[in-house]
């Protein structure tokens, strides 16, 4: 039997996202599952009924009904009290919602919905591995917020954000700065850089440095040496001679630009304060703030969440709906989203879910399995981030007896290897004659040359190499070229034709071979060019 | 020319030698290095023949036996496409290999090459012969059938045997006994016949060891015959007192196998489990092993794919075997000029075992004018992938496999590889699904970044730059 998707409108006032989309209702289906949206669930993201019914989803007229009748929920917003009491009670079979939910700040909801036994996926705690990366919300609406930001700001900025020279005059480009450089403050550097802008942004992570320029922004680093990155790829708490020292770069910053965005966050605690009043005030009028984490209480001390104010002549804009003032856009990569998390949960694509607690994605996503609260999960196991410097040739630790004889061996098997030569130098010296000593220090000697001029060779060159040396084993053509007429001759048993036929016919492969070997490596040499 | 001219002589030539091998260690000073190995190599054949171990009357047998083989080396240098290199230099081998093992048998034939010795040093003289044979007769049979594979004309599948260890043991234990007989035997028409016995067993045992290993893995056996080129000459060298031999086979014969393991740490494989071969065959069907990948593979056509690259701002484009096959170098070339004349990033990665002999896909970009520095190493470039918009993988499949990070139970898991998984998009030319040499299927190809470009790589990077120029 297919479980029933349910997709109710969202409640919250202002809310105008939707958690699927005809296009993903489609590959629900596709995936075995009934999908039933409630009339009107779209609307505000243009996305109508009829749209919803072509793709193959049922149309439920009214809330209570479709919550009641839906074996797994879609939603954006964390569900409502009321809509907690509208799920099914546990006792017969349980529902599972996916939506955001913020556990930490939403403890009596987790109650409320473990109570109703039901078993909830978090949107907002899938694990930041790359595995999870493409049901990872939390980057998508990021994404879009950054993007809205610098629209918002273009909006309410009085200039052109490109620089122009016409007719009329040279107007300067606007000056755009960015606080954090994550998935948001990295899309705003993008939208702002393609709107003409001159981009400048700041993070608390040296290695986002890179990220930043290839999108088209200046970093401009803080010159103090603290590492930030902390767990799981996110920014952490920094210490007061680094605050300092990043107040002094924000106060300068402030005098120059004409647009700030903010969106430093550190997760679990309210936003740090990054913006000054004094700040605000030394910035021309004119200027815009815009700040991502308004929500979390902001990062200007002078953000009214949600509303747009103007303090001392700059508008500071506090919107916490970005993503859903782009509602068209943010559904169909939310929707998306969940998409990719159903296929996770439905690996045999027929209709029916499977919470496998094993799976690690899946294990932290899940805030309530069945009336039992699971929340918070266990730590990642590796930052999302590329990893810094030292562990940035982060490859499987060989197992033993491949390649690892870079390491220094240990001692043991050192001392080993010495007692074995040294036993095999005194066996070869108590019974060899002198002549073959001398040839033999020089056979060692030269392997150890042979060994020491190699490791200097650049790997983009090992095929001349491997044709010199070739071309260098010709040498053996010595060993022919005194067979042929040696100065005593005269033997009487000395088979000379046999001998003579051979040392020719030695020398004749060794010269093609010493010949061509030298022709071609010059040949291959040539084409090296810069 | 006295003897002690001769001896410095063969030390100038050791000196040249040396050098030429540590000019390489730049593309700036290795066309001297080839230099001073043709000097000296010339310096060494000159000192020898007018030296005092070679009477006038043989002048003009060698002047026309160094004429014929030099007509023939140089033409095949000149005419050889940069594609068939590697077979060209496991031919080479085989031709050094067959010289040791005939100058062994001349040697051991001329009884006034053994008259001054008696006792140890007989039996040591008799031995180093046997040891030059042997070796000289692995190189040959060894480099014949890797130049077979190389060309194609031999399946580049790995032959095994049943029990094919037990063969090898057994031949080495044969070979032993043959030894201990010839050394004790005490007329030449007597030793003759343990040696040819051994010969013959040298020659099979050379056939078997390279039949058994992979295409994947001829980078290593490549470089490994050509260490055994050299170990030949250095035991020719024992076997005549020469120095210069000695010398020269031991830089060669140490380079090789400096190569041979560089190339196994590559595919983080174990040496002896590359000679003992089988690799991607073992057990019928390996690909049952570790995860199968599961997803959609996304194709993509040579426009989408121009359209990509012109959008980009770095590109990393990674060649393997693929490219050279379809001889599609040039035209790599030429997307590359084009999308640098428009200011794109364009570098390439190269895996130190991509294609058929080691450094392979450097001397083919090379022959296509790529600059090389712009042609990195696996190491140099591997970190980059993060801020690469798209990273373009022609014909090569192993090298880009991330189950050799991800998938312990993968046959491949701890190989090195070119993580194009991480740049933005990547794309896959390819000509079907079929799995690399190694028989492991590739998850990249599901991987949600990834699209696929099917068809013959020459073709469609033809119409990629069709598209880019339009």
């Amino acid at each position: 039997m297919p479980q029933l998707i349910g997709v109710p409108r969202e409640i919250e006032a202002g809310e105008k996202r939707v958690a699927t989309v005809p296009d993903v209702v489609e590959k629900l289906v596709k995936l075995g599952f009934r999908v039933a949206v409630q009339s009107g669930a779209g609307d505000a993201a243009n996305f109508a009924d009829d749209a919803y019914r072509a793709a193959g989803a049922e149309i439920a007229e009214d809330a209570a009904h479709l919550w009641a009748s839906a074996d797994i929920v879609f939603k954006v917003r964390a569900p409502s009290m009321a809509e907690v009491q509208l799920m099914r009670d546990g006792t017969t079979s349980s529902t599972t919602l996916v939506s955001f939910l913020w556990p930490a700040q939403n403890p009596q909801l987790m109650q409320a919905l473990a109570a109703k036994k039901a078993t909830v996926l978090a949107m907002d705690s899938v694990p930041r591995i790359s595995r999870a990366q493409k049901l990872d919300a939390l980057s998508s609406m990021a994404n879009i917020a950054g993007y809205r930001a610098v629209i918002e700001a273009a909006h309410h900025f009085g200039r052109f954000f490109t620089g122009q020279i016409t007719a009329a005059g040279k107007v300067p480009p606007a000056k755009v700065f960015i606080i954090g450089a994550g998935v948001a403050g990295l899309a705003a550097i993008g939208a702002a850089s393609g709107l003409g802008a001159i981009v400048r942004a700041n993070d608390t992570r040296p290695e986002v440095a890179d990220q930043i320029k290839s999108l088209g922004g200046e970093f401009v680093p803080v010159e103090y040496v603290e590492e930030g990155s902390g767990v799981g790829g996110y920014a952490k708490v920094m210490s007061e001679g680094f605050q300092k020292a990043q107040a002094a770069v924000f106060a300068k910053q402030a005098k120059e630009v004409d647009v700030i965005i903010t969106t430093a966050l550190i997760p679990g605690k309210p936003a740090p304060r990054l913006i000054t009043a004094d700040m605000v005030r030394s910035m021309r009028p004119g200027s815009v703030i815009v700040d991502l984490a308004a929500e979390q209480g902001g990062n200007c001390e002078l953000t009214e969440p949600g509303q747009v104010a103007v303090k001392h002549g700059v508008t500071i804009i506090g919107y916490t709906d970005l993503p859903s003032r782009l509602a068209r856009q943010s559904s169909t990569l939310y929707a998306t989203n969940l998409l990719r998390l159903t296929e996770e949960l439905c690996k045999g694509k027929d209709g029916v879910i499977n919470v496998n607690m094993d799976d690690e994605v899946i294990r932290g996503t899940t805030v309530v399995k069945e009336g039992a609260i699971t929340w918070p999960p266990p730590p990642p196991k590796l930052s999302a981030a590329p990893a810094p410097k030292p562990a940035a040739k982060q490859v499987l630790p060989a197992p033993k007896g491949h390649g690892a004889a870079s390491a220094p061996a240990s001692a043991k098997a050192t001392a080993i290897v010495f007692l074995a030569a040294a036993a095999l130098f005194w066996f070869i010296g108590a019974n060899a004659p002198a002549a073959f000593i001398g040839h033999f220090t020089v056979f060692v000697l030269a392997c150890f040359v042979g060994y020491m001029v190699i490791w200097n060779v650049t790997p983009a060159l090992h095929t001349p190499l491997m044709s010199v040396t070739n071309a260098i084993s010709s040498i053996i053509a010595i060993g022919a070229l005194v067979q042929v007429a040696p100065p005593i001759m005269e033997a009487a048993d000395r088979p000379t034709a046999w001998i003579v036929a051979l040392a020719l016919i030695s020398i004749a492969l060794v010269a093609i071979n010493m010949f061509g070997g030298f022709a071609v490596t010059q040949r291959m040499l040539q084409m090296f060019r810069k | 020319m006295s003897s002690t001219l001769l001896t410095v002589s063969y030390l100038g030539a050791a000196i040249l030698f040396i050098l030429s091998l540590g000019g390489l260690s730049s593309p700036e000073s290795s066309r001297r290095g080839n230099l001073y190995g043709m000097i000296g190599m010339a310096i060494a054949v000159l000192a020898t023949v007018a030296g005092p171990q070679v009477t006038k009357a043989g002048y003009p047998w060698i002047i026309a036996a160094l004429v014929v083989g030099a007509a023939i080396g140089v033409y095949a240098a000149r005419f050889v496409r940069m594609t068939q290199m590697p077979e060209l230099v496991a031919l080479m081998h085989s031709l050094v290999g067959l010289a040791a093992v005939l100058v062994g048998f001349a040697n051991y034939i001329d009884p006034a090459a053994s008259a001054g010795f008696k006792g140890a040093e007989k039996t040591i003289h008799e031995a180093e012969i046997y040891i030059g044979v042997l070796i000289g007769a692995v190189t040959f049979s060894g480099s014949i059938i890797a130049f077979g594979k190389l060309s194609a004309k031999i399946s580049g599948k790995p032959m095994l045997l049943p029990a094919r260890h037990w063969i090898n043991l057994a031949g080495l234990l044969v070979v032993l006994w043959c030894g201990g007989w010839f050394i004790n035997s005490h007329s030449i028409p007597e030793g003759m016949r343990p040696l040819v016995v051994m010969t013959v067993i040298a020659l099979l045992f050379g056939i078997h060891m390279v039949m058994a290993i992979g295409g994947a893995d001829m980078p290593v056996v490549v470089s490994m015959l050509n260490s055994y080129s050299g170990w030949a000459a250095a035991a020719t060298g024992f076997m005549l007192s020469n120095d210069l031999l000695i010398v020269t086979g031991a830089l060669v014969g140490s380079s090789g196998a400096i190569l041979s393991y560089i190339m196994c740490r590559a595919m983080n494989r174990n040496f002896v489990a590359v000679i003992a071969g089988g690799f991607g065959t073992e057990g019928g069907k390996p690909v049952a092993a570790g995860a199968q990948p599961a997803g959609e593979v996304n194709p993509i056509s040579a426009t989408e794919t121009a359209d990509l690259l012109r959008a980009a701002k770095n590109v990393i484009i990674v060649p393997g075997y693929g490219m050279a096959v379809a001889q599609a170098q040039h035209t790599v070339y030429e997307i590359t000029k084009h999308l640098r004349d428009k200011g794109v990033n364009v570098r390439f990665g190269i895996h130190p075992v991509a294609g058929r002999m080691p450094g392979h896909m450097n001397v083919l970009l090379a022959e296509a004018k790529v600059p090389y520095d712009i042609v990195m190493e696996m190491d140099e470039i591997n970190h980059d992938f993060p801020d690469t918009d798209v990273a373009m993988v022609i014909g090569a499949n192993d090298i880009v496999n991330p189950a050799a990070q991800e998938d312990p139970a993968s046959p491949i898991a701890g190989m090195p590889v070119l993580e194009v998984w991480k740049a933005k998009n990547s794309i896959v030319m390819k000509r079907s699904m079929a799995s690399g040499y190694a028989g492991v299927d590739n998850p990249l190809f599901y991987k949600e970044n990834n699209r696929m470009l099917f068809g013959d790589a020459k073709k469609m990077l033809d119409e990629v730059l069709v598209a880019l120029k339009a």
